[in-house]
């Protein structure tokens, strides 16, 4: 069933996470480099859930977090990296030594899991696309397959849709109902959104639906297919929220030293998950002012006419 | 005129963006390609537009981007889509003239490796695996790409091809019938190689000032072909120097 449009579904991240992400589920948190919510994967830490499924494009510092501490049996992604900065050790001790537990990979492209939520998205069987014809890739992972093109003579790669138990996506705004408005990168958040049994949003601002609708064009996800809000100012820290904070690179940096050592990690997760109670917890020991300094200048859009027409 | 000095990334800047002379559409990444770029973009590419996984088309990169999702990269540029939308209208459709790639491996017809340093389900070495590579090697019309000539990296055979290349050279790539025109130009830190050859194996076109044929080939671990000819390159002008050191890159991140 769907939510209800006009339901209420403003919780804390507490109650999010306990009442739509259980042990052994998928759960897909994307956002390309930027809106990844570090507040729903330290709450799922602190929860201690086990043997999830994890899929994100690019694993990122959250999933390298996540799986150190041994929430996952599994990933799905298209990058593994530490962005723009290095490696991500945590996932790959999981993967060359089983610390702190094996992981199982299942390995794409970036268009091969794009195609893969945009099918879910839409409720296809597959998707296809120009990619994988000579690449080890395909012998790598068998779901990945070649068919005859129907209409022609040729061959196509074509992957198979997904549909994440829950998705869980951090935007700039959204109202009570999960109206939820996105600018910057779009990255696949309306595909995973779309693809998704469940789906959590959590945002910078509560905002009323008036707004919402007084710009349209920028809701990227209906609140018809969301089902739980949760207000979380600055919850994607130390990644960013375009023109509400940069990303926090010194962060990013700091922990391709420290991820290199697994109790180094596991005295970080104490001190930065464990032994705080929620993400309000972690805002208040950073300090205001440390945030202060990751906001960027104003850059504002013009506003546009929609017109009103009656 | 006083002698120029500069580092062997310097060098292959300079050179990755002369290349890219007269280019409208290039598919770029960060660090040095992209230094490479909007070096280009203020020299022989003054129309050029950057195009990036993250989705931007046409970004102005008011700062170096520290990831290839970089905020900086959204603020004026001319489009910003859905990577759904950037891998199917753009690069597929085969708006992307040019692709800058590299990896951690190389062979002699221009595959990638990117994912494993060893066997794939038991790696020596794990490494980030293809992002949008392969669809990149695939679809772009002209794939350039960028490499320090390491003996470690370029190979005689691949450890897994995560990218196409020309395959097993000749016309293998068209037989498959992938849309791109595969790998054009590889471009190193003491010289260019090309493809222009019937068997579409890279051979060495042009050395850098003061590099030799041997230096070239102690770095790599097939037999490597000469070109015909070999090429001459200039050294990087003052005016190149200044745009890379006080414009694109003040913090010498990149060199």
């Amino acid at each position: 069933m769907n939510p209800t449009t006009h339901a209420d579904k403003l919780v804390s991240m507490r109650e999010a996470i306990a009442t739509y992400v259980a042990d052994g589920c998928s759960v897909a948190m994307e956002g390309f480099t930027g809106f990844i919510s570090f507040a729903a994967g330290h709450e799922i830490i602190r929860q201690g859930r086990r043997d999830l499924t994890l899929i994100r494009m690019t694993p990122d510092l959250i999933y390298d977090q996540m799986i150190a501490a041994g929430t996952a049996k599994k990933l799905i992604f298209s990058y593994m990296g530490n962005p723009g900065v290095g490696s991500l050790y945590c996932i790959r001790r999981a993967v060359e030594k089983g610390i702190p537990l094996p992981l199982e990979l299942e390995e794409y492209s970036h268009y091969g899991l794009v195609g893969r939520y945009a099918a879910g998205a839409s409720r296809l069987p597959f998707f296809p696309l120009r990619s994988y014809i000579g690449s080890d890739m395909l012998a790598a992972n068998p779901l990945i397959k070649v068919i005859d093109e129907p209409y022609g003579t040729g061959k196509i790669a074509v992957v198979p849709p997904l549909n994440p138990d829950v998705a869980i996506l951090h935007a700039q705004r959204a109202d009570r109902q999960g109206n939820t408005q996105l600018w910057g990168l779009l990255g696949m958040q309306k595909e995973v959104a779309f693809a998704s049994k469940k789906v959590i949003v959590a945002v910078e601002e509560l905002v009323d639906e008036s707004v919402i609708r007084a710009d349209p064009n920028r809701t990227l996800i209906p609140g018809l297919i969301v089902d739980a809000v949760v207000h979380e100012p600055y919850g994607a820290h130390p990644s960013y929220v375009q023109g509400y904070y940069d990303r926090d690179n010194e962060s990013y940096l700091a922990w391709d030293k420290l991820s290199q050592d697994h109790n180094a990690v596991k005295a970080w997760l104490d001190e930065w998950v464990y032994g705080l109670e929620n993400h309000a917890a972690y805002r208040q020991k950073l300090g205001q002012a440390y945030f202060d300094k990751l906001k960027p200048e104003p850059l504002l859009a013009p506003s546009v006419d929609y017109g009103r027409y009656r | 005129m006083s002698e120029l000095t500069y580092t062997a990334s310097e060098m292959m800047i300079v050179i990755a963006a002369r290349v890219l002379k007269g280019a409208r559409t290039v598919f770029v990444g960060v660090g040095l390609p992209n230094i490479a770029c909007n070096l280009a973009r203020h020299t022989v590419a003054p129309d050029m537009e950057l195009i990036y996984e993250s989705g931007v088309y046409g970004a102005r990169p008011e700062r170096l981007p520290l990831s290839i999702g970089d905020p900086t990269l959204v603020s004026g540029a001319l489009s910003v889509v859905s990577m759904a939308d950037l891998f199917g209208l753009y690069l597929q459709r085969g708006l992307v003239e040019i692709a800058l790639l590299g990896g951690a491996q190389v062979d002699r017809y221009g595959n990638l490796n990117s994912t494993v340093i060893g066997d794939y389900a038991k790696p020596k070495t794990r490494l980030p695996g293809s992002g949008g590579a392969c669809e990149i090697a695939t679809n772009a019309q002209r794939t350039f790409m960028i490499m320090r000539l390491k003996r470690r990296a370029f190979v005689e055979k691949l450890d897994f091809v995560t990218s196409p290349g020309h395959l097993k050279g000749g016309d293998s790539r068209a037989q498959l019938g992938l849309p791109g025109g595969g790998p054009e130009l590889m471009i190193t830190d003491k010289g260019i190689l090309n493809f222009d050859n019937s068997q579409r194996e890279m051979q060495l076109s042009a050395l850098y000032p003061g590099v030799t044929v041997d230096e070239v080939k102690a770095e790599v671990g097939w037999s490597l072909r000469l070109a015909g000819k070999m090429e001459e390159v200039d050294p990087p002008s003052a005016e190149e120097l200044r745009l890379i050191r006080e414009e694109l890159d003040p913090g010498a991140m990149y060199r």
